[in-house]
């Protein structure tokens, strides 16, 4: 079990993607971009492997959740590569209205 | 996760819009692009003089954000004083640290260490100095430290840690979600947590920020006209003296769309003038402490205007609130005994949550057990889940065996239309064990009476919360956000 802590950086082994884990259950499985687990932050990371036809857009700012809310991700640098936790996808999650309070 | 990285998010994505505008002795202005790489500049400043802090002893400008940003970059806490320290209490703070990295607008004050570069020279050193890359950073590294007024004599450093600050800002703002045209104008000193929560969230945001040095009504009327300025943080006192300028002056309010206030407690009556004064407007009260990495608690402007516009009492009672807590952020308020109080109850309010640090250098972490801060703040919550905040617990005043809270008086008093300000404390009397002693303020060419103030209280609220004494002064000792400093009545 990967155990992601919140705060922690990923990155994608397919694109340029990189995310901060907001929140993460404990237990889930691996998280993959483009079918490849995204990489830790002690993993080396070699040359980007090849993304095949995958157009799935990640971009910065942006949140990323599965559908039963164990895990999401803030992208931090954009690429692509669809993004899935087990079998299930991450879709990017609607951003919730707060007034500027600052 | 630093908070570095949000500026990094927000040069990559807008690199060339403006970030900060600054209107001191002269015009600065710099972009996202532009202050990520002066930052990395800064942090390669501060690791080559091996600094093990930033402190910046000035008002706000560029070289600001500059600073905080590089310290996170280096992994070394960002320390902002208080300017308006006497000197020794400025060199006696300082002298905490070993080798801090100094940034002074007036450096000639500072005597602790050898070098202290003014905004210019810190500006230019960090422009001209190779960025810095790949430096491992601690993730439970220190972010900023601000030091907090006690009653004490002595402040404590709040230690706010990257964690703290980056949980607050994810939880609460949508990446980019300002477009450049808008733009932030804020007054309150960078020593104060709504200004290192402000710097954040706005560039998080995308929105520019537009530094006013000084604040005045003019001054800060003429900014909101010439920079188009959308948005804007005040403290209350601030809002009251805009309101006072418009209404001599005739003039309309500029179409700022929203105002945010805190730092101090809000006087409804204040509140109320300015709904009036500034129609279209959004009006968003944050309630927070240093402690707490700024705003755990939201009114925001539909609050307002629902509160403003009924009848139903329950809900226009809601004006005097801090609203609801923000995302992440649980808000209880428990008895004596450590159970929850009931609606309406009063208690101590106690927060929990990812952004609450509690930890002050030196005494650590003064968190229960079940991660619960205690505030020392005095509140109630209503049936819908409005948190009121009614004072300080060590401000209430004893007075025959009752328990009385000096805000609600002071609200009463400053709500008569010749009072601009009241402060009320319990002074030592061998027969009530504490009497009510109020200090007021008239406006000019209105003067009263003991009397009036008296009667006033006496028809609003019972007989035992009439002050026993009115005092008249030209002002209230308050900080520079507005509060009220009670030890000096």
């Amino acid at each position: 079990m990967p155990d992601y802590k919140t705060g922690e950086r990923l990155r994608s082994r397919v694109s340029p993607a990189q995310f901060v884990v907001v929140r993460a259950d404990k237990g889930i499985d691996e998280i993959t971009c483009g079918g490849v687990p995204l990489a830790r932050e002690d993993d080396a990371l070699a040359a980007e492997a090849e993304l095949e036809a995958d157009d799935f857009r990640i971009e910065i700012g942006k949140r990323y959740e599965d559908e039963a809310a164990t895990v999401e991700l803030l992208c931090v640098s954009a690429g692509q590569g669809s993004l899935a936790v087990a079998a299930s996808p991450l879709a990017l999650k609607a951003p919730k209205p707060l007034p500027a309070s600052d | 996760m630093n908070v570095a990285m949000l500026l990094e998010m927000a040069a990559s994505a807008r690199p060339t819009d403006t970030a900060v505008v600054e209107r001191s002795d002269r015009v600065r202005r710099i972009t996202y692009g532009d202050l990520d790489r002066a930052s990395s500049g800064g942090a390669a400043v501060a690791e080559s003089e091996s600094a093990d802090a930033i402190v910046y002893v000035g008002v706000n400008g560029v070289a600001m954000p500059v600073a905080l940003f590089a310290a996170a970059k280096a992994g070394i806490p960002f320390v902002p004083l208080n300017y308006r320290l006497a000197d020794d209490k400025l060199a006696a703070l300082i002298g905490e640290f070993d080798s801090p990295l100094v940034i002074a607008d007036a450096p000639s004050r500072v005597s602790a260490v050898s070098t202290v570069r003014d905004p210019q020279r810190w500006l230019d050193d960090a422009s001209a100095a190779p960025a810095i890359t790949g430096k491992e950073i601690d993730p439970d590294a220190t972010a900023v430290l601000l030091y907090t007024s006690g009653t004490t004599a002595a402040p404590k450093a709040a230690v706010l840690r990257n964690r703290h600050l980056a949980s607050y800002i994810l939880g609460t703002v949508d990446f980019a979600s300002a477009g450049n045209e808008q733009a932030n104008l804020v007054s309150v000193p960078p020593y104060h947590i709504a200004a290192v929560a402000n710097l954040l969230s706005n560039v998080y945001a995308g929105r520019r920020l537009v530094y006013l040095d000084r604040f005045d009504a003019e001054g800060w009327l003429d900014m909101a006209d010439s920079e188009g300025i959308t948005h804007s943080m005040v403290v209350p006192t601030m809002l009251a003296r805009i309101c006072d300028y418009l209404t001599e002056h005739e003039q309309k309010a500029p179409p700022v769309s929203f105002i945010s206030y805190g730092g101090a407690r809000m006087p409804v009556s204040v509140l109320e003038q300015a709904l009036g004064a500034f129609p279209d407007t959004g009006f968003v009260n944050a309630y927070g402490l240093t402690e707490t990495a700024s705003t755990i608690a939201l009114l925001g402007p539909s609050d307002h205007r629902d509160a403003f516009a009924t009848d139903d009492p329950v809900v226009r009672a809601r004006l005097g609130s801090v609203g609801r807590p923000v995302p992440g952020v649980t808000i209880s308020v428990f008895d004596d005994d450590g159970a929850v109080c009931a609606p309406y109850a009063r208690g101590e309010l106690c927060v929990r949550g990812p952004q609450v640090s509690g930890e002050y250098r030196g005494t650590g972490s003064l968190l229960s057990e079940d991660g619960w801060f205690h505030t020392r703040d005095q509140a109630y919550i209503d049936e819908g889940g409005y948190v009121f905040v009614e004072g300080r617990m060590d401000d209430t005043i004893i007075r025959g065996g009752e328990n009385l809270a000096p805000a609600e008086i002071e609200e009463v008093i400053v709500g008569h239309p010749s009072v601009a300000d009241a402060g009320v404390v319990g002074v030592q009397d061998d027969e009530w064990g504490q009497r009510i002693v109020a200090h007021v303020v008239t406006y000019p060419g209105t003067p009263l009476l003991e009397s009036d103030i008296k009667d006033w209280v006496r028809s609003a609220l019972r007989s035992s919360k009439t002050p026993d004494d009115v005092i008249f002064r030209d002002e209230l000792p308050r900080t520079d956000t507005g509060k009220l400093v009670r030890r000096l009545l």
